[in-house]
C-alpha cells in the first residue's frame, strides 16, 4: 500500500511540475509586458526600472526557477497592481466554489434520478427521455443557455437576479448554467452503473427474498451503483473551474472565472498563470484522493502491475 | 447484454433483412442537419443572400420575416449593424466546420500516433506519455486557450493550435486503451513470430482494429470542439471580429438581448442543432462499430 501511494503521488506531482512548466513558458511566449502597463510615451529608464522591479530582465531560467521554487513554498507571485496573486485568487473561490457546489446539486437533483428511472426501465419511454436529455445536456453551450435563462426567468419573469452574487437566489440560474452540461456524464453513468449492479446476484437475491422493489432498488441498488458516480462528481469540480469562465462573465460573478478573463484582459500574467495552476492543482487532487480512495477499499487495484 | 443491443447488431434473418433493419436505425434526421449545415458552409457564397460583413446602418435591428416590422428581405432579421443574421449563420457555420475538422485531423492525428505508441511501447516511454497526458487533460481548456489567444494574437490558427493538444490527449488516452487489449491477441503474437517489423505490426496489425474507436471519439469530440470554439468566440478571444462565428454573434446580440432576442437566438439554436446531430450520430456509430462503448 505504502508503495502504491508513493508512487500514486510521485506521479501526480509530476503532471504538476509538467503543468507549471507548460504554463510558465506559454504565458512568457508573448511580448513584454511591461509594455502593457505603461503608456508608449513612457521614458526607458522607467521601462526599465519596472522590469527590474518585476523581475523580467533576469534570464528567463532564472525566473523558471524562481517561479519552480514559490510555487513549493505556494507563493504565486505578486498580481501587477502589487496584491499577492494568492490572496487574489483566495478572495474569488469561495464564490466560484460556492457555486461549483451549487451546480454539482443541479446536476445530480437533475440526472441521478433520471439514471436510475432509466436504468430500472429500460427501453422505456423514460429511458428514451433520459437518453434525449442527456444528448441535450451535451449539446447546449452553457453561455447561451445562460442568457436564455437571464431572458427567461431574469428578465421576462423577473424571478431571480440575473447578475452579481447578492443572495441565494442569485445562485439559481448560474448554477442551473453551469451543472447543465455535467447532466449529460452524470445520466449516463449512474444509468449504466446502476444497471451493471441491478445485473448482480446480490439483487436477484433481494428480490428472491421477496423484499419491496423500491427497497430493493434504493437500499441494495443505489448504494452499491453510487460509488461511480461520486467519482464522476468529483470530477465535474474540474470541469466546473473551465465553466466557470463562462458562465461567470454572463452572470457578472465575482469567482475565479471571471478574475482570470479580466486578467488576461490587461495581460496580468502573474493572476492567469495562478489561475491555471490552481485549477490544475484541483483537479490533480481530487484525481489523487479519489484512486486513494479506491485502493483503500479495493486492494485488487493496490497490487495491479 | 444482447438485448439491447440495437437490433441491427442481431445476427439472424437474411442479409437483406438485416440491411434494412440498419437502414431503419439509421439515424437520418441528424444526418440531414449536417448535410443542411456542411452544404451551407460549402456553398456560402451562392447561398447567402448578402454579405456576411457588409454594414447597412440603414436597416438595422430589423426583426425576423415572421414578426411585425419584419420582411422576407432579411428572414432571420438584421444584427445592430444591419447585418443579415440568415447570412452571417451560413458563413458562420464555416468557422465551426474548419476549426472541428482541422482540430480533429491535427489533434486526432497526432493522438492516435501516439497512442500507438504508448501501447505497443515498453513501460518507460509508455510511462512518459502517459503523464504528459494526464497534465494537459488535467489544464483548464477555456483558461489556457484564453491565454495563448491573447499571447499569439487572435486568428483561426491559433484557435485550432490551442484546441488541438486537448484533442490529442484525449485520444491518445483512448486509443492506448484499446492498443493494450489488441496487442494481447495471437495475430500480433504470430506477426512477431513472423518477424514483422514494430511499425509494421503497429500500422498493419493493430491501427485497423482501432479504427472504428478512432472513427468514433472522432464524432463525439468535433461537438465539444465546436462547443469551445463557440465560447471562445463568445468570449471575445476567438476568430476576430467581424468574421462571423456563431458565438461572437451570440455575444453580439446579448445587450439587446430582452427586445432584440433574434440575434442571439438564431446562431444558438444553430450551434445546438449542430451538436446535438454530431452527437447523436456518434451515438449511433459507436453503437454499430463499438457495441461494449454504447450507452449501456
Amino acid at each position: 500500500m505504502a508503495r502504491y501511494v508513493a508512487g500514486r503521488v510521485g506521479q501526480a506531482l509530476v503532471s504538476l511540475l509538467v503543468i507549471a512548466t507548460l504554463v510558465f513558458f506559454l504565458v512568457r511566449l508573448t511580448g513584454d509586458p511591461v509594455r502593457l502597463l505603461l503608456p508608449d510615451f513612457a521614458p526607458p529608464e522607467f521601462i526599465a526600472h519596472l522590469r527590474q522591479t518585476m523581475g523580467l530582465d533576469r534570464p528567463i531560467w532564472e525566473q523558471y526557477l524562481g517561479f519552480l521554487g514559490q510555487l513549493i513554498r505556494f507563493d504565486l507571485g505578486d498580481s501587477f497592481n502589487g496584491q499577492p496573486v494568492m490572496d487574489v485568487l483566495l478572495d474569488h473561490l469561495p464564490a466560484t466554489a460556492t457555486l461549483a457546489v451549487a451546480a454539482l446539486l443541479v446536476a445530480s437533483l437533475i440526472a441521478v434520478p433520471l439514471g436510475i428511472l432509466s436504468a430500472v426501465y429500460k427501453g422505456s419511454f423514460v429511458d428514451t427521455v433520459a437518453r434525449t436529455i442527456a444528448l441535450l445536456g451535451q449539446s447546449v453551450p452553457s453561455f447561451w443557455l445562460a442568457i436564455i435563462l437571464i431572458l427567461v426567468f431574469g428578465v421576462a419573469l423577473a424571478w431571480f437576479p440575473v447578475a452579481g452574487r447578492t443572495g441565494l437566489s442569485s445562485y439559481v440560474l448560474p448554477a442551473i448554467a453551469m451543472g447543465w452540461a455535467a447532466v449529460a456524464g452524470l445520466v449516463r453513468i449512474t444509468r449504466s452503473s446502476m444497471l451493471e449492479v441491478m445485473d448482480s446476484d446480490y439483487i436477484r437475491m433481494a428480490r428472491a427474498k421477496g423484499l419491496p422493489t423500491r427497497i430493493v432498488y434504493v437500499k441494495h441498488g443505489l448504494r452499491n451503483a453510487i460509488i461511480p458516480v461520486l467519482t464522476f462528481a468529483g470530477l465535474l469540480v474540474g470541469a466546473f473551474m473551465n465553466g466557470s469562465v463562462v458562465v461567470e462573465n454572463v452572470f457578472a460573478w465575482p469567482g475565479i472565472g471571471k478574475a482570470t478573463l479580466d486578467a488576461v484582459k490587461i495581460r496580468d500574467f502573474p493572476v492567469v498563470q495562478g489561475a491555471v495552476i490552481l485549477s490544475a492543482l484541483f483537479y490533480i487532487s481530487i484525481n489523487l484522493v479519489v484512486d486513494l480512495l479506491y485502493a483503500v477499499v479495493d486492494p485488487r487495484i493496490r497490487y495491479r502491475r | 447484454m444482447i438485448a439491447h443491443w440495437p437490433t441491427a447488431l442481431r445476427t439472424g434473418g437474411t442479409r437483406a433483412r438485416r440491411g434494412a433493419r440498419l437502414l431503419r436505425e439509421t439515424p437520418m434526421i441528424p444526418l440531414a442537419i449536417i448535410g443542411v449545415i456542411v452544404l451551407g458552409a460549402i456553398f456560402a457564397p451562392f447561398l447567402a443572400p448578402y454579405d456576411p460583413v457588409k454594414i447597412d446602418l440603414t436597416h438595422a435591428l430589423k426583426p425576423p420575416f415572421f414578426q411585425e416590422g419584419g420582411s422576407t428581405a432579411h428572414l432571420l432579421g438584421t444584427d445592430k449593424l444591419g447585418r443579415d443574421v440568415l447570412s452571417r449563420l451560413i458563413y458562420g457555420g464555416r468557422i465551426s466546420l474548419v476549426v472541428a475538422g482541422a482540430v480533429i485531423v491535427v489533434g486526432g492525428g497526432i493522438g492516435t500516433f501516439l497512442g500507438l505508441i504508448s501501447g505497443y511501447s515498453a513501460r518507460r516511454l509508455d510511462a512518459v506519455i502517459q503523464r504528459g497526458v494526464e497534465a494537459v487533460l488535467s489544464l483548464p481548456t477555456i483558461m489556457v486557450a484564453l491565454v495563448f489567444v491573447y499571447v499569439v494574437g487572435q486568428s483561426l490558427l491559433s484557435v485550432i493550435l490551442v484546441l488541438s493538444p486537448f484533442i490529442a490527449a484525449r485520444f491518445t488516452r483512448m486509443v492506448r486503451g484499446d492498443v493494450l487489449r489488441i496487442r494481447e491477441h495471437n495475430y500480433v503474437a504470430l506477426a512477431r513470430v513472423a518477424g514483422a517489423s514494430d511499425a509494421r505490426i503497429i500500422f498493419r496489425h493493430i491501427l485497423p482494429n482501432v479504427a472504428s474507436t478512432i472513427i468514433v471519439i472522432a464524432t463525439l469530440e468535433i461537438g465539444a470542439i465546436i462547443l469551445v470554439e463557440a465560447s471562445l468566440s463568445f468570449l471575445g478571444v476567438g476568430v476576430p471580429a467581424p468574421t462571423p462565428a456563431w458565438g461572437l454573434m451570440i455575444a453580439d446580440g446579448r445587450e439587446y438581448l430582452s427586445t432584440k432576442y433574434w440575434m442571439s437566438l438564431f446562431p444558438g439554436l444553430a450551434i445546438m442543432a449542430t451538436v446535438l446531430s454530431i452527437n447523436w450520430i456518434g451515438d449511433w456509430l459507436r453503437d454499430i462499430l463499438d457495441p461494449k462503448r454504447q450507452f449501456v
